[in-house]
Parts: C-alpha cells; structure tokens; sequence
C-alpha cells in the first residue's frame, strides 16, 4: 500500500469516511511529516495529544489562556467537527490566519508571542468540516514578498533545491504541500502570493474571486486585494478545500461567496472553450524555459479541443506600478494598529508615547514592511493623493475593464504564472524592483478581483544554467470572469490531467522525497 | 474702522443611542467599570473586520431628514489616519467626501453635511489636572471606543455667540424628539465645537478661523464664543492678525488655550475604507425613517406662530416641549370657541408651570378642567386671581369639577351690581384718602395701592379692571 501521505485530500477523506483508513493514522503521519520539516515551512506545529486530538501546546510553549473556553466566536481552540467533507484531514494554515490561542504572528517579529482570542472564519469552516489544523506556515512579513525572505522568523526553503527561494509570500505553504509536509494548506493572496509560490515549488494555488471567501482573521495586508485560498497537489483538492471555505460571513462586509457553491471538477476536455492568450504576452520579460513551458501547453490546449485566441490587455503592463501605489497605501492604514499598546510587542515604554511607537515599529518591523509603510504613507499624503492613489485607481479600472472586454470574446485568459522557475535565495533581495515583477503576472488579476488557478506546467533550467542542470517546476495561470470558479476548476483539471505534471515528475518529486538539498 | 461681526459655525457630536457600537456588537455603555464593553474588533485586534450597525444607518437617516438634509443614494466609509492611543485601529472609520446626509436646514442655519463616525475611546490622564500635560500616565477605556456618532456640520451662519447656543439647543431639541440620542452634554452624548472668526461688518469674505473645543454646556459655548470673539476684536483691533489654531476652552477660568496650530495640523491621508461597502439606504428605510419623524420643533414653531398667532417666545417654549405641546394642543381643542389660542398657551406656559412648580406631587391637571377654568376666567366668571386659586387646586386633583371648586370656594367673580363690591370699594378709598388725593390729582400709579387692599378684602374673587373703574367712578374722575 502507497504511503499515507501519498494520497491527495479527497483521497484520504473518502477513505477515512469509508474507515479504509484510520483519521489517527492520517493525522499522526502528516504531525510526523510536519514534525520532520526542514525547510523552515512551520512556524507552529501541532503536537498529537493522544486522544485523536492534536495538543495544542505546540513546540516549547505553555497552555494558551482559556484554552477550552467557548466564545462568540467559536470554541477555544477550534475543535474539528467529527463528520464532513475534510473530517480527520489536516491542514497546514498560513500564520496570517488568527487561530484562537495558538501563535499567530503574519511573519512579523512585531506579533512574536501574540495568542489571538478569536478564529478566522476560513479557519472556522476547515475545522466545522471536519479538518485540523496541522499547523502554522510561515510567510513574508505581513505577507509583503515574493520569496519569503522578508519572513521574521527566517526565510523557507523550495524544496526542490534547498539553495532557493519557493516564492511568497505564502512560500511556508507552498513549501509545506510541495514538501510533503502537509497534504494541502491555506494562503493568501494580494498581488500574488498563492499562485507564485504554487508555480515556483510545482503545486497548485488559487486565488478564488474577491469576496468569495471571508476576510474576518485574515490579517489584512492590503484589504481591497486580500483573498484567501487553497495551495493544494491537485486541482481536485483545490475546489474541494474552496467549496468548504467559501460563502458569505456577516463578519465581512465585502464577502459574497459563490453562487450554488462548488463542486469536484470532472471535465477531462476543453472542447468548445476559448482561451485568451494577450498580445502584450510576445514582449513580456520572460525565462526562455518558461516560455517553452508556456507553448507547449497552450499546444495542449489546442489537442484537448480548446481554441486560443489573442486577446489584448494594454493596461496590465501598468499593473504593478498601481499596485505598488494601492497595496502599500492600504497597507500603511492596516500597519498603523501595530503601536506596541495593547498587544504584540513594545519597546521603548519609558519615553513619551512617540517615542513608544517609533522604537516599537522601528526595532520590529522589517525592512521591506517600513519600506511599504512608507511608500504608502506617501501616496496618501495630502496634496499627492490625486497622482498616487487617485491615479492608480484609475488604472486599476482600466485594467478590470480589459478584462471584461477581454472575457466578451474568450472564457479564460492565461499566462505564465511567474516570468522564471525559483531563484536563488538572496538573489533578488537586494534590488526590490526586479523581486516586484515577479508579481507581473499575476498582479492584473489581483487588481480586477477574479479568480486565477496556478498549475504546475512543466520543468525548465533556470535562465543562465547549463542545458543538464536540474530543472524546476513551471506554473501556468489561467484566470477567469468574477465568480466563474466552478467552470475555472472544471477547465484546470482538464488541462491538469493532459500534462499530467506529477506522474511525469514521479519519484522525483520533492512530496515522494526527492529534494535535491 | 468698521464693526467686527461675528461669523460661526457649529461641529456638532451627536453620540447614537443604539443598542450595540457601530462596527461590533459591543453594548453601548455610560459610567461602567472601564474596558467591559469590548472584543477583537473595538481593539482593533489583528484581523478583524468592522460591519455597519444598521440601527445607526437608520438614526443617521432620521437626523438627516429632520435637517431637511439631500439623503445621498450611495455614502461611503472613509479611514481617517492617526496615531493616539484612543484610536485603537490608528484609523476613524468617518465619512469624507460622500456622506450619507448632505446640505439642508434647522431654522436659518444651512447645514453643511451630516456624517456617520466612530468615537475614540476615552483617555485617562493620571495626575492634578486631569490633562495630558504633567500627568505622569494615561490609562485607556475601550468601552467608548466604536460608539456610533453622527457629526453634524453648519455653514458659518451664526453671528453671535447668543445665537449659537439658541440654536444648538433647537438642534439638540430637535435630535432629542427623534429619540436617537440622550444628548446629554455633560455626560459627551452631544458635544459641540464652534468655528469663530470674524469680519468687518458687511463684507462677505470670511476671515481666519479658530475652533473652539470642550464647551460642555450650552452656557459654556455661549461664554467660550464670547471670549474668542473678544480675543479676535482685541487682536485686530491692535493690528494683529488671528492665527488658525485649535483652542481648549476652560470654564473654569474662562481661559482658551492652543491645542495646535495650523502647523501641527494632522494630515489624516483620507482613503475609501476598502472593508465596507457603499450604505445604499433602500426605498424601504428611507420611507420608514421619514414616516418615523415626530412634528419637529421648528415645524411646531412655526405652525404655532402661523396658525395659532402665538408670539416666537411662547411658540418657542412650547415646540421646546414636545409633552408640553401635546397637552396645550389639548386644552385648546377642549376650550373650543371659548378662548384663543394665546390665552390657552399664556395659562399653559405660565400660570400652569408656576403651579406644577409650587409642589412636588403637583401633575398636569386634564386638559378639559383646565379648558373650563380658562372659560370661566374669559366669560369673568371667576377672576384671573381666583382662577389661580382654582388651579391651584387642579393640580392637586387633576380631573375635579371647576364649577364646584369655584363654588365651594366661594371663589366667584363679584360683578358690579350687587353693591358689595362697590361698598368695599368707597371703605377702601377712605380708609387711604392720600392714595386718593394723589390719583385726583393726576398720579395714575398711585391707584395701585387701593387696589390692593380691595383685591385683600375680596381675597382676589374681584376682577382687577373692574375694580379699577369702580375706583375711578367714585373718585368722579
């Protein structure tokens, strides 16, 4: 019999429902596999208690406060439910979820030791459907990165080589999934923090329509973008974890959730559906290999009866220069409540109130975080608002309005997930810009709030390496109308099953052990 | 150099008496022990997301429509950004450049906008003088914190201090009647700030403005616009020029002291809140909010004034009481053909209120008694003072029968015919023949005191004018 650990999420559910399998097993694997992790995915872990139950306690730390009290927001911690779709499947979350009494930092030493008193509503529907949480993923610092080096608690590595970076800012996730170290994870994602890390570490993520999913406990990063969603091995997983999460939650004002829910995609052709590639696409900064990967795909495509058409977004090429004017400008305003006064952590109590904030945010944020803060305080400042945020606005709706017009003619638009395979950790740290447009790709869809599916493609050598180095995961990002989920999932399976991704990669793949460390 | 006339404006707080704070389900509270009305989402924990409290939507409609305020079809949230440890998220959720109320009118006043907000917690300066400078700590009560408010903003329309607090007690006369709020200054359910400057008189143009804080009465609005206006004749008299500055005012001593100037103006880096939505009022809740509205004081002020031929005063002293105005409404429908309007209210607002006053057991008598006693005062059948008599009695016991009261106190007019009155009359002037010199020769105050005697001896049953002839006739004057 395969590992335990072999088995995508709907496998192992069905069988535990069927009893083929014992829950306790499942889970005491994935703790162990956790429990193993080298890659720096975890920031927490949950420990078993014995009783079927995960102890809570975590590694070195004491009992949280009132932990089996109930509270208006849920049960202390979050009980699983004994039945439902993900009843006994653990799930690796991202630390940028509240989860009542456990350690929930977003990646920033500013929360270190921080134990909310409430439960993301994300989180909420996993465990009321039956999941653990397996632990805690780290990330970017306040979700602010694309490589995971802006992370507080040290950067993760890409378990398909350890000497490079598995994307960000939900890289702890990514990492963990692709890593073996947890059979499906949440994330988040603002610019593109879900598919980018799924596409450099060779899993799937998606960023599910704005307001599909509640916001309540996630920590916001840049409200008007945030979306939360699944980094999973499959398509299939991803609509099952999707389907669980998503609805409307009278916690969040903008959530809507998707009509007639979800259901686990079956579609194994593409006949009759039309896919957008966008002219811009030809002169976009691109690795060769990632370019190769992209044609052969939509070469797929075509043999799976779907038709390719060029479509044109002319604005998209101005879409990181708005969202690095809307995301920190948000951000500046979300940041703000970090002041060392009623949680997290303080420095400088003896001074002047000041004096207590700025040796607070100063002596705990990060570099990249201040850098945002700042940007994002300036575009908001009077007397720039118009050129900065006003602008970016508009440009934000020029964007959503290629998208329409493009979605008039085609039912998906795709692209390369990210412009090249992993890189090398510290790479890119010391030039922000080129670490920005690694979001290129994925950016237009954060600003136009539809869905995107990242989904491992192929392997290409990372641009400059010699024609035998290893090669490295290459993601393909196929997005779609506001809402238009189910038909998104149904078209990514297709696909998924005619690249055929992870039978290709086989006993290579990092999940069966293959790290190349 | 010409006059210096004063030019005001009004930032009126109006603290919402909802059940629950704007964003969270936090109760609203006053005086309880501190940080009990609190959660993740007034602390602005990480994560949290806020949720519009509709009964606030609804409250501010009300205002809004009572202000005579353009209901906007779709108002948006704004964050208004600033570090203070009262502003547990670093950001007011307010509304900015689309409130959900828009220009309209209380009386002469045009009024700007009306906006929903949320209150800052509250600070607690520890040390002597309760303010942030030399205190040695300052400690934080959340309980506050997120309570909805409506800010009500006037067009500088006001031109003395007098006139600002006249019309900010209609304002809160008006908020009270809608019963959204307990407008109670003192406890900050209601606070007003005032911008004051001043200009020559006639010009149009406004001049520099100062804003005026922590006037928590309207006494206190009245002296600390006084003071400023004073402050700002005095500088401009000497040729100074006013500095825009945000000022403390202290009754107390009646000092204004500078919180900020212009320099130390925040810059709140306002944006739309990304974590609501627009508040589109429906058809619904717009009808329900106008259908709710009491007839507001203004509206009463001037009906009475226009149908009723009250003066302003009276008009002004009714409208102020809604209760009031029910029961004086009352008593004229009651009185019918019998008596005005005017002598209804004159009883209404003064005899009936100096007789309430006299005892604490003391209630309103019925409207149909009190009617009565009026028509028996006007068809003289009992005297204005006798009739004070009665009422006396009235409200005592609320439903008794005028005519038996008037009777069992032998309280009945004396006429002129029987003799009796005219006897006590010539005993009066003899018994005073200085008074009566005087009033032959001329000195018409000097009847007064006859006058008085013979009201003593008739222990008021006479009426005044015709004691006054009768003194006359038999003086032969």
């Amino acid at each position: 019999m395969a590992e335990l650990t072999d088995l995508t999420v709907a496998e192992a559910a069905a069988k535990i429902a069927a009893g083929e399998i014992s829950a306790d097993e499942y889970g005491d694997a994935w703790r162990a596999a956790a429990a193993a992790d080298e890659l720096n995915a975890y920031l927490w872990t949950a420990e078993h208690g014995g009783e079927g139950e995960p102890d809570w306690t975590g590694a070195g730390e004491s009992a949280p406060e009132g932990e089996g009290e109930s509270t208006p927001y849920g049960a202390n911690p979050p009980a699983p439910a004994d039945s439902g779709p993900l009843a006994g499947v653990p799930i690796a979350i991202k630390d940028i979820f509240t989860t009542q009494g456990i350690p929930t930092t977003a990646g920033s030493r500013i929360l270190e030791g921080y134990r909310p008193p409430y439960t993301a509503t994300a989180v909420n529907k996993l465990t009321a459907a039956g999941a653990l949480v397996l632990g805690k993923t780290n990330m970017d610092e306040f979700a602010m990165g694309s490589s995971n080096e802006n992370s507080g608690y040290g950067p993760v590595l890409n378990p398909w080589d350890r000497g490079r970076v598995p994307g960000g800012s939900s890289g702890g996730s990514a990492a963990a999934v692709a890593g073996g170290l947890a059979p499906a994870a949440l994330g988040t994602d603002t610019g593109g923090s879900i598919r980018q890390p799924a596409s450099l570490c060779g899993i799937v993520g998606l960023k599910p329509t704005y307001g599909a999913i509640s916001r309540f406990g996630m920590i916001a990063f840049a409200s008007s973008l945030d979306q939360c969603g699944p980094l999973t091995r499959d398509v299939t997983d991803a609509a099952l974890l999707l389907g669980v999460m998503q609805g409307k939650d009278p916690r969040d004002s903008t959530s809507v959730g998707i009509e007639g829910g979800i259901e686990l995609p079956s579609r194994e052709d593409l006949a009759g559906l039309r896919f957008g590639v966008p002219r811009e696409l030809g002169e976009a900064a691109l690795d060769p290999g990632v370019r190769a990967v992209f044609e052969a795909t939509v070469a797929r495509i075509e043999e799976l009866g779907g038709e390719i058409a060029e479509i044109a977004l002319p604005n998209a090429e101005h879409g990181i220069s708005a969202y690095y004017v809307i995301a920190p400008a948000e951000a500046s305003s979300n940041l703000a409540r970090y002041d060392g006064v009623r949680y997290g952590k303080r420095a400088g109590g003896d001074g002047d109130l000041i004096e207590m904030y700025e040796a607070t945010r100063s002596e705990y944020f990060g570099a990249e975080v201040k850098r945002r803060i700042m940007l994002g305080t300036y575009a908001l400042s009077s007397g720039y608002y118009d050129a900065y945020y006003g602008q970016a606005q508009k440009v934000r709706t020029r964007i959503s309005q290629d998208f329409g017009a493009a979605f008039g003619e085609v039912d998906f638009v795709i692209t390369p997930t990210s412009p090249s395979v992993a890189f090398g950790l510290g790479e890119k740290t010391a030039d922000p810009m080129s670490m920005y447009l690694n979001d290129f790709f994925t950016v237009p869809m954060s600003l136009a709030g539809i869905p995107a599916i990242a989904i491992p493609a192929g392997l290409a050598a990372p641009e400059g390496a010699g024609a035998d180095a290893p090669k490295l995961p290459v993601g393909f990002q196929i997005a779609a109308p506001a809402f238009a989920e189910q038909k998104l999932l149904e078209a990514a399976h297709a696909l998924e099953g005619a690249l055929g991704f992870a039978a290709a990669v086989g006993d290579d793949a990092p999940w069966k052990g293959g790290s190349r460390g | 150099m010409a006059e210096l006339e004063a030019v005001i404006g009004l930032e009126i707080h109006v603290q919402l008496a909802t059940r629950t704070k704007m964003f969270c389900g936090c109760e609203l509270s006053f005086g309880d022990e501190p940080n009990v009305h609190t959660c993740p989402i007034c602390l602005a924990h990480p994560g949290v997301l806020p949720v519009p409290n509709e009964e606030a939507i609804r409250f501010a409609l009300k205002i809004g429509m009572a202000l005579g305020c353009e209901i906007a079809p779709r108002s948006i949230f704004h964050r208004k950004n600033y570090f203070y440890p009262d502003n547990p998220k670093a950001y007011q959720i307010s509304q900015y450049d689309v409130p959900i109320c828009g220009e309209g009118k209380l009386g002469d006043i045009r009024i700007t906008r009306a906006h929903l907000e949320e209150d800052a917690a509250k600070t607690v300066h520890v040390g002597s003088s309760g303010r942030i400078a030399g205190s040695s700590a300052s400690l934080v009560d959340f309980n506050r914190a997120g309570t909805p408010l409506v800010e009500i903003v006037t067009e500088p329309d006001l031109r003395g201090a007098a006139e600002a607090a006249e019309w900010a007690r209609l304002l809160r006369e008006t908020v009270r009647q809608l019963g959204v709020s307990d407008v109670n200054m003192e406890e900050g359910s209601l606070r007003v700030d005032a911008n004051v400057s001043v200009r020559p008189a006639g010009s149009t143009e406004l001049g520099t403005k100062t804003e005026l804080k922590n006037m928590n009465s309207f006494r206190f609005l009245q002296r600390g616009i006084e003071a400023e206006l004073e402050r700002q004749r005095d500088i401009i008299g000497a040729g100074g020029t006013v500095e825009q500055e945000t000022l403390h005012f202290d009754p107390t001593s009646g000092d204004l002291t500078s919180l900020r100037s212009k320099e130390e103006a925040h810059d709140y880096r306002y944006f739309p809140e990304p974590d609501l939505v627009a508040i589109a009022p429906t058809e619904t809740m717009l009808e329900e909010a106008r259908a709710s509205l009491p007839e507001l004081p203004a509206e009463r002020m001037a009906r009475y004034e226009s149908e009723l031929g009250l003066d302003e005063a009276q008009a002004r002293l009714l409208a102020g009481d809604p209760e009031g105005a029910e029961y004086f409404e009352a008593v004229v429908a009651a009185v019918g053909d019998a008596a005005g309007p005017r002598v209804v209210a004159n009883w209404v607002t003064g005899d009936l209120t100096a007789a309430l006053r006299a005892s604490d057991d003391a209630e309103r008598p019925e409207a149909q008694p009190l009617a009565d006693l009026i028509a028996a005062v006007v068809a003289k059948q009992v005297s204005h003072a006798g009739g004070k008599q009665v009422l006396a009695i009235l409200v005592a016991d609320r439903d008794a029968d005028v005519a038996e009261v008037i009777e069992r106190e032998g309280l009945a007019q004396m006429g002129g015919d029987d003799g009796e009155l005219a006897g006590i009359v010539a005993a009066a002037i003899e018994g005073d023949p200085a008074a009566a010199e005087q009033i032959r020769s001329g000195n018409g105050k000097a009847i007064g005191a006859i006058v008085g005697v013979v009201m003593r001896e008739t222990k008021g049953r006479a009426d005044g004018g015709e004691v006054n002839r009768l003194i006359r006739e038999q003086l032969g004057l």
